[in-house]
């Protein structure tokens, strides 16, 4: 059996797993594919279940109900070290007492293997720090920590590498460094990465699928650019960068597109990217994609008139606009700087339009603010 | 420019002031100096008089001496009271770091149905007063028709010693962060072996603080020892006995001995530590 698990290989394949602890339910029937060779972010706030998840698929919690299969093999009841997979701890958990090379030798040796110099010293120039294999973890900055913590996990060459908040404890600069080279290593030695995160940003820019969860359960699952360009509801709307959700009514069809009533105003989208399951709906439009006009210049695509310029604030690649509308709402619509200066001033009385392919349309009984309360920065993760 | 200004334009601090200031300053090292010279004295006093051409008494200087230091089992009894004293020091350090070190972990590591109360419980032998649980150890091996000697005495040095090895060892348990116990687990280490290779590397200084304090405690344990050891003379006892007529110089020596020895101790560990840092 720990023979049978440890070679192990394949998809990662969660199924209808749960974790409760007494009342509370960390993860809730959570079924989900993880595909060999993928860089897999699971993303969410504080408590969401996204740890609780990575510690089952580790082995340090035992789950309530449901599986975990590693390709062929069951594993839900193995050892975390008869488990082919390997942890990026959140605080790295380096061993203090031994050197750096001792560290990354340590799951080598556990395995048996009696010449890891090579393995060893090759992990160390991967991750360029191949001068500092006789330190002792303390000596070295947050940053060498982290990538000594890659280096002992990849050297054992797992068939899954689980990172938890890898990134957590590093300051911007840095972290956006290793997000690069995060995306590189997994590249180069073509391992199944599996990271959880709170940063919508950092899971955009290396996962090349997200799972975004939210209490115990995945809300929506796609690419970076699916989940951002096509969310199905307002939690991912919200928590993938930001949204105008605006209120409306399904009046009708006009072949592959649907019409939209919107405080009286009519535009279209496309059917698939409808997420509604009755008349009711949230219009949602990224600020990006909204173009503002003077009300004389002609426009195309869906147009919304009777706004007016509330706000403007110029952030150098572009301005950022609150324009608000005659129902009231303010929408965010932010413009490239590509011509130069802000063309528009406070006051002004403008239209708003977009292509209606840049629309989705969400559920009518959403809680438009779900998601949005949530600031990555305020994240202390448990 | 400033050095163009006279120097009877710069206001001077009056006395009063400067030396207000300079005791400000010094006050904390004065009072180390008196603080260190109270607590040396009597250490400083034995070791001079270990060094006493005394004979009988060891109370009034004589001459100095090498005599002493050359031939300390001079003195009858002596060498055999500081052999038995450090044979149950041994013996009481062994099994209470090893008992001790157990429950340490069972109390610090796991959650089971009376873990607090066994907590408090472990407090309770280093707060009764030694003069009862000497008499009521006696009394308890009397019961168990066992003589006072030296195995008495050996378990009931182990019996106080343990409480202190566990809240030492407790103490380095609780700093030790539990993920590193994963990390060891997740890179294949079983729990045997994540045990080895970095639990006990990790507590091991804690483990031998503990040792350390429970020899000493052992060591000069007077109390308890009297009750329960019967004819046997520890080298508490020796002094005990011997202050009614006159301490032998070869006590001083041997006390001398000890200090010295628990200081190298120190200094060695200190140096280790700090080479480890580098």
């Amino acid at each position: 059996m720990a023979k049978a698990s440890i070679e192990a290989r394949g998809d990662l394949r969660l199924t209808r797993l749960t974790k409760t602890y007494g009342d509370f339910t960390a993860v809730d029937d959570l079924t989900l594919t993880i595909p060999k060779g993928s860089f897999f972010a699971l993303l969410g706030p504080s408590g969401c279940g996204k740890t609780t998840t990575l510690r089952m698929i580790a082995g340090l919690e035992e789950p309530t109900a449901g599986s975990i299969h590693l390709g062929e093999t069951d594993i839900t009841t193995t050892k975390p070290y008869q488990r082919p997979i390997n942890t990026v701890f959140q605080n790295y958990a380096l061993f203090p007492h031994l050197t750096i090379f001792e560290n990354i030798a340590f799951g080598l040796r556990r395995r048996g293997q009696k010449d890891v110099k090579e393995a060893v010293d090759k992990v160390l120039n991967l991750v360029e720090l191949p001068h500092l294999a006789e330190r002792k973890p303390t000596q070295l900055s947050g940053g060498q920590q982290q990538r000594i913590a890659l280096a002992r996990a990849i050297v054992n060459r797992p068939a899954l590498l689980l990172l938890d908040e890898p990134l957590g404890a590093l300051d911007l600069k840095l972290r956006r460094q290793m997000q690069i080279e995060l995306k590189w290593i997994q590249k180069e030695v073509g391992l199944t990465f599996v990271h959880v995160t709170h940063d919508q940003e950092e899971a955009m820019t290396m996962a090349d699928t997200i799972a975004v969860m939210n209490e115990g359960q995945i809300e929506q699952m796609g690419s970076p650019a699916e989940l951002y360009d096509n969310p199905e509801t307002a939690y991912v709307a919200n928590f993938l960068g930001q949204s105008n959700l605006i209120k409306g009514i399904i009046s009708g069809n006009d072949g592959d597109s649907l019409i939209v009533d919107l405080y009286g105003q009519k535009i279209a989208l496309p059917k698939n990217r409808s997420h509604a399951i009755d008349n009711s709906t949230y219009a949602g439009i990224r600020p990006e994609k909204f173009r503002i006009s003077l009300l004389e210049t002609p426009v195309h695509g869906n147009v919304l008139t009777g706004g007016r310029i509330e706000d403007v604030s110029y952030i150098g690649v572009s301005t950022q606009y609150q324009v608000e509308m005659p129902w009231g709402q303010e929408l965010m619509v932010f413009e490239q700087n590509d011509d130069g200066v802000a063309p528009f001033n406070k006051g002004d009385a403008v239209n708003i339009s977009w292509a209606p392919t840049f629309t989705f349309a969400l559920r009518g009984d959403e809680d438009v603010t779900a998601g949005s309360e949530v600031q990555p920065q305020d994240i202390d993760e448990e | 420019m400033s050095q163009k200004i006279k120097d009877a334009t710069i206001p001077t601090i009056p006395l009063g002031a400067r030396i207000q200031r300079w005791i400000g300053r010094n006050l904390i090292r004065i009072y180390a100096i008196f603080a260190f010279t109270y607590l040396f004295i009597p250490v400083a006093y034995t070791f001079a008089f270990s060094f006493n051409d005394s004979g009988k008494s060891n109370l009034i200087w004589k001459g100095f001496t090498f005599g002493n230091w050359q031939n300390p089992c001079g003195a009858p009894e002596v060498c055999s009271a500081l052999g038995n004293s450090i044979k149950i020091g041994f013996l009481a350090t062994f099994f209470s770091t090893i008992l001790g070190t157990m429950i340490a972990f069972a109390i610090g590591r796991h959650k089971f149905k009376g873990r607090s109360t066994s907590n408090l419980l472990i407090f309770l032998p280093m707060a009764t007063p030694e003069i009862v649980m000497g008499a009521s150890l006696l009394s308890l091996f009397l019961v168990f028709k066992i003589n006072p000697g030296f195995w008495p005495t050996v378990i009931a040095h182990i019996v106080f010693c343990i409480s202190f090895v566990v809240v030492t060892v407790k103490a380095r348990i609780a700093s030790l962060d539990p993920r590193l116990e994963q990390a060891a687990m997740d890179l294949y280490a079983n729990e045997f072996e994540t045990f080895r290779r970095v639990t006990l590397p990790l507590v091991a200084p804690g483990i031998a603080g503990a040792a350390l304090l429970a020899f000493s405690l052992s060591f000069d344990d007077f109390i308890i020892t009297n009750f329960n050891s019967g004819t046997l003379t520890t080298f508490p006892k020796f002094i005990y006995v011997s202050a009614a007529r006159g301490i032998p110089a070869q006590a001083n020596v041997i006390g001398s001995a000890m200090f010295f020895l628990a200081l190298t101790i120190v200094i060695v560990g200190q140096l280790v530590n700090r080479r480890k840092v580098r």
